[in-house]
């Protein structure tokens, strides 16, 4: 026995690392048949790594302070060596992760991800897409731009809508009567301690559930149910160490050279990972002409303004809001087709997944714009859409006319 | 309900109250520990004190002029209101939400045809009733404002298109659901306006 086994022995008498090694990487059997759309889990994971390392560093010249929060970003920017490639890293990193999230997301629900037996890795999905944007829209005020000010402000007034105790819930969440220093604070205690922490919390059990069940596949067959009689490994499954590993490291390659092409020429992606209006420091006394959400929550925000103000109240746009969210937790249940792959779906649901995907981007665009009556109307359709895909799915699943799945996953 | 274990009976429902009571005490008391985290996080005593009154000048607001003061934190105007202006109030109601001001957005002695003290000097929170936005001001009648030939002046949230009048009375058919909010104020002398008290000390 060398030295190392020796070694390797004497650590799994004491904690699980060659057995953990083993059930998580080299005899976790993941199906054969990946494609394209399984890069996103690991890339996310990527983003989030570099999402907090950046953020540690960051946070070493940053000042949490109404008076000095702004100032310290341009400190970084300018003065620190290396500082605005940081924090470039950071505000670009932001948008990448949600378009990795998106495609993971669409990814599920193409290839039915989220059905029986992996409801609950969809519902740790979901709320690590809810805690996500806690987490991006926290940031967001802190480099205490007028966009993060203002952002902010429209935001917290959300729960201000709340019957009754709204306007109490919306100080309690301030700190203030109105976004101010004490706001910054606690934002920047919970983006940098209290978010990472139930986002990590998230991904572990996340990752614990699909290592439990297996991961779905492009045909949406449970490789498990054909085994090896002798070694009882999936007979469509591989290792996930070395094979898929070496995988996504192509994709983190090809994630990369987007990522760097974005850093190094358009970090601001003309205005939609950065807002042009955060270059201007926080005024608590005026409204910049436009606002508008970053790019990843303008779809939500779409909704929000289309619904009109009902009995002298506008909680019925952030109920509205708020359910546009809530719905994806109950799509496992939703979801009554025979089939899971999309390969083997009939007509009706590709028809309603291409429109649901056409009004999610159209909401996305929309709410960018500042809204006209025209606009409002074709926000308002897309919304009844988006609900539409959701809430008739149990009937139009049910009726779809769908092909025989395989026995076995193909190419 | 009893089970056997090692020849000795095992009393579960004790055991079971036991965990019960355990677990309730256990609950009360990290409920206890979480009131004071949750406390910490409404206005500090600074925060409270910041809503301090504030005295404003308005003798350099001219007719037809508007004037941006902070109180606690946020934009209050002071607009000098036209005889023009002033007649225009009343032809507008059909087009208004709530042209009388029911809703209590407005200190009592403000409940007016022009939401004020004195007719002329209208003083309003600058801040949109539908999600915080401080309109702008779009005072200019018709189309120097912007907004088309038929508008009587008022306010303009660039956020989501709330309308508001010369008195701060929101139109219909906008997000904003109410009139913008007239803080307490009184005037100390005909040039000199206190924000944030009145008369009855509020």
């Amino acid at each position: 026995m060398s030295a190392l086994q020796k070694m390797m022995g004497w650590v799994d008498d004491r904690f699980p690392l060659t057995a953990t090694y083993k059930a998580h990487l080299s005899e976790y059997y993941a199906p054969k048949n990946f494609n394209f759309w399984y890069f996103f889990g690991s890339l996310a994971l990527l983003v989030l790594v570099l999402q907090i390392v950046t953020g540690i560093f960051l946070t070493m010249n940053y000042k949490p302070d109404a008076e000095l929060a702004f100032a310290s970003v341009e400190y970084i920017m300018r003065d620190v060596d290396w500082g605005w490639l940081i924090r470039y890293m950071h505000s670009t990193g932001a948008s990448m992760f949600f378009v990795v999230v998106y495609l993971h997301m669409f990814r599920g629900l193409m290839y039915g991800s989220y059905r029986k037996p992996r409801e609950l890795i969809w519902i740790f999905g979901v709320l690590i897409y809810l805690a996500l944007m806690a987490e991006a829209f926290l940031g967001y005020l802190l480099p205490w731009g007028q966009m993060s000010f203002w952002g902010a402000q429209v935001i917290v007034n959300l729960f201000a809508a709340v019957p009754f105790i709204g306007e109490d819930l919306s100080i309690w969440i301030r700190g203030d009567y109105v976004i101010s220093d004490a706001t910054l604070n606690r934002f920047f205690a919970f983006h940098v301690i209290a978010l990472p922490l139930v986002l990590l919390g998230l991904v572990v059990v996340h990752l614990v559930a699909l290592h439990e069940v297996g991961s779905n596949n492009p045909d949406g067959v449970e490789i498990k149910k054909n085994k090896d009689p002798v070694t009882h490994i999936p007979l469509d499954g591989i290792p996930f160490h070395p094979y898929y590993t070496v995988k996504d490291i192509v994709g983190v390659i090809v994630f990369l050279m987007v990522f760097s092409a974005i850093l190094f020429f358009g970090p601001e992606m003309g205005g939609y990972f950065l807002e042009a209006n955060n270059f201007i420091p926080a005024d608590p006394l005026k409204t910049p002409q436009h606002i508008a959400p970053l790019w990843y929550f303008t779809p939500f925000y779409a909704i929000l303004r289309a619904v009109p103000p009902m009995f002298g109240s506008q909680f019925p746009g952030v109920v509205a809001m708020g359910m546009s969210i809530v719905l994806m937790f109950f799509l496992p249940w939703l979801d009554r087709g025979k089939v899971k792959s999309i390969r083997y779906r009939g007509p009706i649901y590709k028809i309603m997944l291409a429109l649901f995907v056409v009004s999610f981007i159209g909401l996305g665009y929309l709410g960018l714009l500042p809204s006209t009556p025209l606009l409002t109307i074709a926000a308002q359709v897309f919304s009844v859409i988006y609900f539409l895909f959701f809430l008739l799915m149990p009937w139009y699943t049910s009726i779809d006319k769908t092909k025989p799945e395989p026995e076995r996953v193909t190419g | 309900m009893s089970q056997e274990a090692n020849g000795q009976k095992v009393d579960t429902s004790k055991r079971k109250f036991l965990i019960a009571a355990t677990s309730a005490v256990g609950g009360v008391a990290a409920a206890g520990v979480a009131v004071p985290l949750v406390m910490s996080m409404l206005p500090s005593a600074r925060a409270k004190a910041a809503g301090a009154p504030v005295e404003v000048d308005i003798s350099k607001v001219e007719p037809g002029m508007l004037l941006t003061v902070e109180w606690r934190g946020k934009p209050v105007w002071v607009v000098n209101r036209t005889k023009e202006m002033l007649d225009g109030l009343s032809k507008i109601d059909s087009q208004l939400t709530d042209p009388n001001s029911e809703q209590p957005q407005q200190p009592e002695y403000c409940k007016n045809a022009t939401r004020s003290i004195k007719p002329e000097y209208l003083v309003a929170v600058g801040i949109c009733t539908h999600l915080g936005c401080s309109p702008s001001e779009k005072l200019k009648l018709g189309v120097d404002s912007g907004l088309g030939a038929d508008w009587p002046g008022g306010f303009f949230c660039p956020c989501h298109g709330s309308r508001f009048d010369l008195a701060a009375r929101v139109f219909k058919n906008v997000p904003a659901p109410t009139n913008l909010v007239i803080p307490p104020h009184q005037y100390l002398s005909d040039t000199r306006l206190l924000i944030g008290v009145d008369t009855k000390g509020a």
